[in-house]
């Protein structure tokens, strides 16, 4: 459970559910048609961080797309808080895979932006964003220009940026995509103490397994192509979650079933002719017998 | 690939210390770094970004000197203050993705070195790689190009073109950065299948805990810059390991010790970089 304590940020309470109901996205190319996602459900409840994982080419940057309002679907719906989707909306934020920040602006001038063009009052921007600048461990570095900063900063100025607008939903396409391991297992920590903290409705996109688990309250594997639910997993590790728990049973446990139900639908991508699938063909090969086997992931 | 009767590749490196010093700078990359490295053991390094593991890995293969110390492989001298042994193909570096010539198919590619080098006939060595490529289930592709591969199929040739040199030791840096958990636990049967089949010295440096401890016999975990070592870690796991052992008590003591002490370094390591930009 998320809890949240009376030094937060942010205001709380006012977070955001989303649901897709059978929701389809076909492109058309050349006259011939897609499915990137069919016939999708997916619930993304209110003040929980959900995950959502699956073989590249299973539709996860269309759905981020289909939630934030950059695109329509084909059919079906796109529900907040039980009202459809018409377009982007300040409730929703999403934090891209590769920094945003606007290279010309200090780190405060980009951490007030979105407020100061909806005419927020300055007194009242000011203090919320050093005391979300003090929160990401940015204060020290408000006058700097992203630059000068690491990557794991400009990481946390991007989240600082997003959380200043207190959306009720955060949307985070691969965020750490990017940094170097070390940096990325700290980052991880750093934001899962945020989302504790606050608690706000959070949609996390990931390829890293281990990043997926050490995050999530659930975690939803996608199909391939077309893209819709394949599994939920209740991610049940206590919190506040810590390093520590990596090395725990339950997470172990949690990870190889997640590791099987990926090789399925990797197994899947394979055999129709996906390159990046075709690394199992070695797995393959040794389950139907050709070479002695080792270990097979499943 | 047999087994050799005797297995060569010990690797002693001694008090080994690495000053980089561009325009006066003097940037410490190591600081009397020691320990050893046993014939046919594999061993695994992992530490923070920049701490000075590839500048070891460089040292070991001949590519740079080092400042003081001594680097032994099989009680022989190979770097010094004084000295530096050429890089030589018994001790061979598997590059990260993408070192394979676009213009040659797999065969080609994994034969190159020992036909242009006059160790081997052409005809020998493509037997010789078809048989490699056979073994560990990839005897299709032999007559393909890099670009029809996926990378992780590519690693795997990039490995086998290391391996059909037979050195005595096998340097990997991040071999497998970069691919998914699924394809990862592909190239782990994979590398324990060819190091079964033909133990040698491996130097494996990783940031992923689990392909350390899955493949290791042991785990060296580095400091920040300077690098030193903090903590070795023998894995007494039995050999050939499957992917079920990451459930056992052991091996989760094993990873709860290893990532205790690699957080502890990494933290350092970030806070100093962050001291450096305020």
């Amino acid at each position: 459970m998320a809890v949240s304590n009376g030094n937060s940020v942010m205001s709380k309470g006012n977070f955001g559910e989303v649901r897709l109901e059978g929701v389809t996205k076909i492109y058309e190319k050349e006259g011939v048609s897609h499915p990137v996602l069919q016939d999708c459900m997916l619930h993304i409840p209110k003040g929980k961080l959900t995950v959502l994982m699956g073989p590249s080419g299973c539709g996860k940057t269309v759905l981020v797309n289909l939630i934030a309002g950059y695109e329509r679907p084909t059919s079906g719906r796109v529900l907040i808080d039980d009202t459809g989707v018409a377009g982007p909306g300040p409730d929703r934020l999403v934090v891209f895979q590769e920094t945003a920040l606007f290279p010309w602006m200090t780190v405060y001038s980009n951490v007030v932006f979105g407020c100061s063009v909806q005419g927020t009052p300055k007194k009242a921007i000011k203090e919320k964003a050093e005391l979300i600048l003090k929160k990401v461990g940015l204060y020290e570095f408000r006058d700097k220009y992203p630059s000068q900063l690491s990557g794991g900063m400009q990481r946390r100025a991007e989240l600082a940026r997003a959380m200043i607008n207190d959306p009720k939903i955060m949307i985070l396409d691969e965020p750490f995509r990017g940094l170097d391991a070390m940096t990325r297992q700290l980052m991880q920590e750093f934001y899962v103490g945020l989302f504790e903290e606050v608690g706000r409705t959070n949609l996390f996109i990931t390829h890293e397994i281990d990043e997926a688990i050490f995050l999530a309250d659930r975690l939803i594997i996608m199909t391939y192509q077309p893209g819709r639910v394949k599994a939920e997993i209740e991610i049940d590790l206590p919190r506040p979650r810590e390093f520590h728990l990596l090395a725990s049973p339950r997470f172990m446990e949690i990870r190889e079933q997640a590791i099987d139900l990926l090789y399925e639908e990797a197994a899947k991508a394979f055999s129709s002719g996906s390159k990046a699938a075709y690394d199992l063909v070695g797995a393959l090969v040794a389950q139907k017998g050709a070479c002695k086997p080792t270990c097979t992931p499943r | 690939m047999t087994t050799h009767d005797k297995i060569e590749g010990a690797i002693s490196i001694r008090k080994v210390t690495k000053i980089y010093d561009p325009e006066g700078a003097r940037v410490m990359a190591m600081k009397d770094c020691s320990f050893e490295m046993g014939a046919g053991e594999f061993t695994i390094i992992v530490g923070p970004s920049g701490c000075g593991k590839t500048t070891l890995l460089n040292a070991i293969a001949g590519f740079d000197t080092i400042t003081s110390g001594e680097i032994l492989l099989d009680g022989d001298t190979i770097s010094s203050s004084l000295k530096q042994i050429k890089p030589n193909v018994d001790r061979m570096v598997v590059f990260q993705n993408g070192a394979l010539f676009p213009w040659k198919t797999v065969i080609e590619n994994i034969t190159y070195g020992p036909v242009v080098q006059d160790r081997m006939k052409k005809s020998a060595a493509a037997e010789l790689a078809k048989g490699m490529l056979h073994q560990v289930g990839l005897g299709e592709i032999g007559d393909k190009y890099p670009e029809e591969l996926s990378s992780g199929v590519q690693r795997r040739v990039e490995i086998l073109r290391a391996l059909i040199n037979q050195p005595k030791v096998v340097m990997l840096d991040e071999p497998f950065r970069g691919l998914d958990a699924v394809a990862k636990t592909v190239m782990h049967e994979f590398l324990m299948e060819v190091f079964c089949a033909s133990p040698r010295t491996m130097f494996f440096i990783t940031h992923d805990l689990d392909e350390a401890i899955f493949l290791g016999h042991k785990v060296v975990i580095m400091t920040t810059r300077p690098a030193q070592v903090k903590k070795i870690v023998p894995v007494a796991l039995p050999w050939p390991r499957e992917h079920h052992i990451m459930n056992s008590r052991e091996y989760l003591e094993l990873k709860q010790e290893v990532l205790e002490a690699v957080h502890e370094e990494a933290k350092k390591a970030f806070e100093a970089g962050e001291r450096e930009l305020a």
